[in-house]
């Protein structure tokens, strides 16, 4: 049995290329043809094989290294190799959200009298770039709440609460432990498509407060608090997934 | 690539432009290094073509005038990866789209779950598609890229990359339920 749409239309339907109404004919079409509809559980099931066998390699951290030492610290003209690439890689990152961040933002944020959010966020991206870094991301990889949650007992003097979004297209990847500016926090790690998202969790005493977003080398973030808790959500989606993120947890 | 030219590519670019393509190309070095991992031969390939792709898309950063970043550096980065593999002698036109159209009967999702449900195989299969057929599948399947982009990034018409990936998936499948001749051999030694 075969159907000259599981060479076409079949594909643009699994991948959510097709207009609404080209969509509809195809899902009415689905109803009488037995072959579009063994292909399609086919291609999906191949599309999760793909999506579950962690095949996405990401940039190793000597390569990020050679292109920061060729792009130089900001401001200078000239090529300066660098020679102890780890102390100066962080320091080459500080000097390029100072760049990176415009003077404009710089005077908003301090007008606000919000120097340390301004320094939180720096940190707050730091860590999300070292955990991008080969066996950073996670401690305990899970997509199962259950497991996530009481992995995180005895290792902190906090319940970070833990909800797997799947539902909602953020599946919960797993967890860890990280330190941002020297105290530990919990980390939650949600998959967008192939984004990634690392939602940073601290117990507060300050009041709930209203989720207050911003961007730094071009990874965006928002920060909130609620019940007790901050929350900093940090990703290079796009800043409407990342909202979309933000009141899911706030919920 | 020599210092001198690259120094020269820099000092083009004032300290502005250096840190929009900090905030603006940077963050996609992932997305870079995965693509020519998987259309090179091997992770060190990959890292050096990576490397020369970023510093490529610095060069050329005055031409770009906003838009999508992402891809943007990865048609440079898949540019500057088909070179790679031509002056290495990878790449074979007649391996190019080339398969028959016709529809065949599809493989059951129980057999390919199976089939799928090991990592190295499956890097295995994607390894012995041709590369155009490669590029298409890691574009959408590991990148989340759209039909738009992937038609950027691979500089072809919007309206072929619908059946670029009907061909590439089929491939796939067959490669993955259908082993190799090398696969059988190796369960032939371990029995």
């Amino acid at each position: 049995m075969t159907c000259e749409l599981t060479q076409t239309v079949l594909h643009g339907y699994l991948d959510g290329e097709l207009d609404a109404a080209r969509a509809a004919d195809f899902e009415r079409h689905l109803i009488s043809c037995g072959a579009c509809v063994a292909a399609l559980e086919t291609h999906e099931s191949l599309r999760s094989s793909l999506l579950h066998a962690r095949l996405y390699e990401r940039a190793p951290k000597a390569l990020r290294q050679k292109i920061q030492a060729q792009l130089g610290p900001p401001g200078r003209s000239s090529v300066v190799p660098v020679r102890n690439a780890v102390p100066w890689r962080w320091l080459a990152i500080a000097a390029t959200v100072l760049v990176a961040v415009s003077i404009g933002w710089l005077a908003v944020s301090l007008l606000n009298g919000s120097r340390g959010e301004y320094a939180m966020a720096s940190a707050i991206v730091d860590a999300h770039l070292r955990s991008l870094q080969p066996g950073h991301l996670e401690d305990v990889q899970s997509t199962d709440q259950h497991t996530v949650k009481p992995w995180f007992d005895g290792k902190l003097d906090f319940a970070p609460p833990v909800h797997d979004f799947a539902n909602q297209k953020f599946p919960l990847q797993g967890g860890r432990l990280d330190v941002v500016r020297g105290r530990t926090v919990a980390v939650l790690v949600y998959a967008r498509r192939k984004h990634l998202i690392n939602v940073f969790i601290w117990p507060t005493t300050e009041p709930d407060s209203e989720p207050h977003s911003g961007s730094q080398l071009g990874y965006h973030w928002i920060d909130w608090r609620k019940g007790g808790m901050e929350m900093y959500a940090v990703s290079d989606v796009a800043p409407d997934d990342l909202t979309e993120l933000q009141q899911l947890l706030a919920q | 690539m020599s210092d001198g030219v690259e120094g020269k590519a820099l000092d083009v670019l004032d300290s502005q432009d250096r840190a929009r393509f900090e905030q603006l190309v940077l963050p996609h070095l992932d997305a870079a290094f995965n693509l020519s991992r998987w259309l090179l031969h091997g992770r060190a390939d990959a890292e050096d073509v990576a490397q020369e792709a970023t510093l490529r898309a610095l060069r050329f950063f005055r031409g770009f005038h906003g838009g999508d970043a992402r891809a943007w550096l990865l048609q440079i980065v898949r540019n500057t990866c088909y070179t790679w593999l031509e002056k290495n002698r990878y790449v074979n036109s007649s391996t190019e789209f080339d398969e028959e159209l016709h529809p065949q009967p599809s493989v059951s999702p129980e057999t390919l779950a199976i089939a799928g449900d090991n990592r190295e195989r499956l890097t295995r299969a994607l390894e012995e598609l041709p590369v155009r057929f490669r590029e298409v599948l890691i574009l959408r399947e590991l990148e989340g890229c759209s039909y738009k982009e992937i038609a950027t990034i691979t500089s072809v018409p919007i309206g072929t990359v619908m059946s670029a990936l009907a061909r590439a998936r089929q491939r796939l499948q067959r490669v993955l339920t259908q082993p190799a001749a090398h696969q059988k051999e190796e369960a032939g030694r371990d029995l």
